[in-house]
């Protein structure tokens, strides 16, 4: 790598930097969804040059490098083609795929270059081998979460963050062993088995409200373990491109724990773990309102404004599409129809925009939470399909309340508010909503996509 | 020592794409924080150069084999990562006429 260089070396390089500066690019292209199909043009042309740059090595062989190439694009097509549900999950899995190899090349090159390893190369091979199969480990559960392989609901047991730090603590002995004695090769296997362990224990006690944060977060690790392998490879492309991907997942990090009132220290060390709803809240039963579909279709046809609140409920019951049937025959009445959408509802940053866009639901109709929530106190309807902790007005006002503080939509502050659900059960948080209580709330029981479909039947017919 | 201003120069590299990504990022607006993921998830999959050189550069058996698995898996992200965003961007779109930029809402 030092000493002279190559004028074919020079080349290679210069595509490298062609390659970032098209990465950045693409990265700002995505700025608004005009310019956002750009991106992807500069994205691919940059990986092209960059893998194509690569291949021009003097003394590759080439036959295994592209069965390589071909089975991961054998494996990367259905990958690409999963359905908007499912993305979530999708993204979560290929997590561990860009963790997974990050942490093979960085095992690799340990063993490719033990002893002969300085103490600074050795502590941040060490660092991209935890992150990285830390990485592996939790996106693959957080994948086998969303994707209802595991179960769900948290999974919390006494002394948990302690058993949690005790092993990050043994990794971290291990890694500092190695770089002061690189020469002890077999104690390279405990350290990336502590981090793969480590990586599972991390996610266990999440829950699926946590997914957005979680999932930022994974993304934020992958990308700071591809920077250290930049490090260790001494490749400024991936250096950068990790850097990118980096502060990509530490700024989603920061904007989904705020949208839930976590302080980013919370977030940064795991301690995601469900707050334990007291039970004791709402003990007696407290009389609610309830509205058949025939009802709901009048009144929202009387309405001037009406304000949809998405939630994860609405993709569970793949009621997206009905959504859009709704939001038609309403805009054909004369109703101004938007939708309002929280930086948490879903499963990760943006998935609600994403199910929307996907129904045709034009996007400059779907607005952020910090713009439309003036609007509530103006609006004669706010129509909340599978939301529920998002609209809970005991964030704002109950101090006891394990979310109070956590940024809300104000929909109880509109003329009428409209909840489908299915039940009274308490949502997946076991958090007790007073908005189902209030006077100026209809309950409308039943399946979101079915009830949405009735809706929708009722507002054709009656025209 | 040319490894020592090798690790100056590389973290020089690091805080400066570091602050590049904080600023663009920064500003994607948040409807396409899915996309924005899996393309980022993409273009991380760079990572891929580095296997490649390792399955390329033939060193030991051992590194052959992690590094092919390792081509294998970034790749898979490269293709998948790119095809889903243009999927997810395909879907976008406005109410109105391309012309206007999408900045509020047409209503009052």
């Amino acid at each position: 790598m030092t000493g002279e260089i190559s004028s074919l070396q020079i080349v290679i390089e210069l595509l490298y930097l062609v390659a970032s500066v098209l990465f950045i690019f693409s990265l700002k292209w995505m700025s608004s969804p005009t310019t956002a199909r750009h991106g992807i043009w500069a994205g691919e042309i940059g990986m092209l040059l960059a893998i194509g740059g690569t291949l021009l090595n003097r003394g590759m062989s080439y036959h295994l490098i592209a069965i390589g190439l071909v089975l991961g694009t054998i494996i990367g097509v259905p990958l690409g083609r999963v359905a908007m549900t499912a993305v979530p999950q999708r993204t979560a899995l290929s997590h561990a795929f860009g963790a997974l190899c990050v942490t093979l090349v960085g095992s690799a090159e340990f063993y490719l270059r033990s002893p002969d390893i300085s103490r600074f190369m050795m502590s941040v091979l060490s660092l991209e081998v935890i992150l990285g199969g830390l990485t592996v480990t939790g996106s693959l559960m957080a994948a086998g979460k969303l994707q209802e392989i595991l179960p769900q609901r948290p999974l919390t047991y006494k002394g948990q963050n302690l058993v949690n730090f005790l092993l990050l603590a043994c990794a971290l002995v291990i890694a500092i062993t190695l770089v002061l004695h690189p020469e002890n090769r077999s104690l390279f296997p405990f350290m990336v088995l502590i981090a793969l362990t480590f990586g599972v224990l991390l996610i266990i006690p999440i829950g699926g409200a946590d997914m957005p944060t979680v999932i930022s977060l994974l993304n934020g690790y992958a990308g700071l373990s591809a920077a250290a392998m930049g490090f260790v490879l001494n490749s400024k492309l991936l250096i950068i491109a990790g850097a990118l991907d980096g502060s990509s997942g530490l700024i989603l990090s920061i904007i989904m724990s705020k949208a839930m009132n976590r302080s980013f220290t919370n977030v940064l060390f795991g301690a995601f773990g469900q707050v334990q709803a007291s039970a004791a809240a709402g003990e007696e039963a407290r009389p609610v309102r309830s509205a058949t579909p025939e009802e709901a279709a009048a009144i929202l046809s009387a309405a001037n404004r009406v304000i949809v609140v998405p939630g994860y409920g609405m993709a569970v019951a793949q009621a997206q599409h009905k959504v859009r049937e709704l939001y038609d025959a309403l805009t054909k009445r004369g109703v101004d129809v938007r939708f309002a959408i929280h930086p948490v509802a879903g499963r990760m940053p943006g998935h609600m925009n994403v199910l929307l866009a996907e129904a045709d639901i034009p996007y400059d109709r779907l607005i952020e939470m910090d713009e439309i929530n003036g609007d509530f106190p103006q609006t004669d309807v706010a129509l909340v399909i599978g939301a529920n902790d998002v609209t809970n007005p005991a964030a704002r006002s109950d101090a006891t309340s394990p979310i109070y503080g956590m940024p809300i939509l104000d929909v109880d502050k509109s003329h009428t508010v409209m909840v489908i659900k299915r039940s009274m059960n308490p949502g997946f948080a076991g958090i007790d909503n007073p908005l189902y209580y209030l006077d100026n709330t209809l309950m409308l029981f039943g399946d979101a996509k079915q009830f949405v479909g009735s809706i929708v039947r009722e507002l054709g017919g009656g025209h | 020592m040319n490894s020592s201003s090798n690790l100056i120069n590389a973290l020089f590299i690091f805080v400066l794409a570091g602050f590049i990504g904080f600023e663009v990022i920064r500003r994607v607006s948040p409807l396409l924080h899915t996309p924005l993921m899996s393309l980022t998830n993409a273009l991380d999959a760079i990572a891929v150069v580095g296997a490649i050189m390792l399955v390329g550069r033939h060193e030991s058996r051992l590194a052959t084999i992690f590094g092919f698995i390792a081509v294998v898996a970034a790749t898979s992200n490269i293709v998948g990562g790119f095809l889903i965003t243009d999927r997810m961007l395909k879907m976008f779109k406005s109410s109105r006429p391309e012309s206007g930029s999408a900045a509020k809402p047409a209503a009052k």
